[in-house]
């Protein structure tokens, strides 16, 4: 299977990790993530205002690559990328009015006619290749590893956006039972990891970092999936904040949903200490699911 | 939080502008206070999510000094539970806006340090946090 892929901008930076692990997995699953030709940026967060259509212009350039390339979807693997993209193709579809405006100030393009539909990575492997062919893949199963599912907000909210139940998502803990992991719940699974205030307040990322880990790590966690380069970089980088703050606190590895499956492929120059604060590597090779 | 406001905008103007902004009925609020329970950043605030909208309701213009309105990080979960339908994170983006309208920013991106961060994250504070 070929699918449209958009990146977006931190998956070209510091989280080349998430971008190369995604393709690399995919890939072993018979799915090729096709870069989309000259994208642009999502516009990464929603505008939330009613006379916000200037704020829109990114998201439905977007689209109109991918109805360019004679595509019908267009899977991303950031949530933040899917949030934004996927609201924005929703709105447009709900208001051709919107579009009609939308479309006559973006004059230099052709029109978007609409029926892009966006997709998460994790809805393309739930509802496409299915958990099943997922787990006929391992070559290295997992076992024993305990590892918790951090959702986050984008990939579940609001609803009629996000892509599972947004109080009680399970696609993620789907995703690590089919690897031979055993997921760990915490009910800090779905909050706010402080977002873009790590900018200008990172002692606020901190906090939330902090509460979020140490409830995982007190549920058994040994290592944390995320699906966001926003959300691991919080949870992961802002650890060395977190120290400060509590020197008891004890270093978590956090990993993209999509190392965790190449991991389990047994792709492992996938998995790379670049883009991780803490290096999940003497870990995984302690528990001996990598080599040494 | 100061007791006046820093923008000259009467009760009445508050409450329209934000109900024109955000498209949402603010006085169909019941206060059961979910948004405060579930919000994620409740004790960081000065005043809970709940609190912003008594004082929409009361047309207390003070309410645009509040550190809440900058700390709601639009995360939803407020918007998925309200009871009344009502999208509180676009409430709390119409408040930030009548700011930012106003040049009234809330980040100054020539103080930031050197540290590498998430392209999104900067492109994201940029985009909340400066009109």
């Amino acid at each position: 299977m070929r699918i449209a892929y958009y990146p977006g901008c931190s998956l070209k930076a510091l989280a080349a990790n998430f971008d190369r692990s995604a393709r690399a997995a995919m890939g072993a699953l018979g799915v090729e993530l096709v870069e989309l030709e000259r994208w642009n940026c999502c516009g990464t967060v929603s505008s939330l205002t009613t006379d916000d259509l200037m704020r829109q212009l990114a998201p439905v350039r977007n689209l109109i690559r991918a109805q360019e390339a004679g595509e019908r979807r267009l899977v991303t693997a950031c949530a933040m990328c899917y949030n934004t993209l996927k609201r924005a193709a929703l709105r447009v579809e709900a208001h051709p009015e919107e579009l009609a405006k939308i479309n006559a100030f973006l004059d230099e393009e052709p029109d978007y006619r609409g029926g892009v539909r966006v997709l998460h990575l994790l809805e393309l492997l739930r509802d496409e290749v299915g958990f099943e062919a997922v787990a006929k893949r391992v070559v290295r199963p997992l076992e024993g590893l305990r590892v918790a599912p951090y959702y986050g907000c984008l990939l579940l909210r609001p609803r009629g956006v996000g892509l599972d139940d947004p109080e009680n998502p399970s696609i993620l803990e789907e995703l690590v039972r089919a690897l031979g992991a055993e997921p760990v719940d915490s009910p800090l699974k779905g909050q706010c990891c402080g977002s873009y205030h790590t900018v200008a307040h990172k002692e606020v990322v901190a906090r939330r970092a902090h509460k979020i880990l140490s409830e995982a790590a007190s549920r058994g966690a040994e290592a944390l999936i995320s699906s966001c380069p926003l959300c691991s970089f919080n949870l992961d980088n802002r650890q060395r904040l977190i120290r400060e703050l509590d020197g008891s606190f004890a270093p978590l590895p956090v990993l993209y949903f999509t190392e965790l499956m190449a991991l389990a492929f047994g792709l492992e120059e996938a998995l790379s200490p670049e883009g991780h604060y803490v290096d999940p590597r003497p870990f995984l090779e302690e528990r001996q699911l990598l080599r040494r | 939080m100061d007791k006046m406001g820093k923008i000259d905008l009467s009760a009445k103007e508050l409450q329209e502008e934000v109900e024109a902004l955000s498209g949402q009925r603010v006085f169909a609020c019941y206060h059961c206070g979910k948004c405060t329970a579930g919000c994620p950043f409740a004790s960081e605030m000065d005043l809970t999510p709940r609190q912003v909208l008594e004082y929409i309701m009361e047309g207390r213009v003070e309410v645009l000094n509040s550190r809440t309105i900058w700390l709601c990080a639009a995360c939803f979960t407020c918007t998925v539970r309200c009871p009344n339908g009502i999208d509180i994170a676009r409430v709390m983006e119409a408040l930030r806006q009548i700011l930012l309208r106003r040049g009234e920013d809330s980040l100054d991106l020539a103080s930031l340090g050197e540290e590498e961060l998430p392209q999104i994250a900067l492109v994201a504070g940029a985009r909340k946090l400066i009109g």
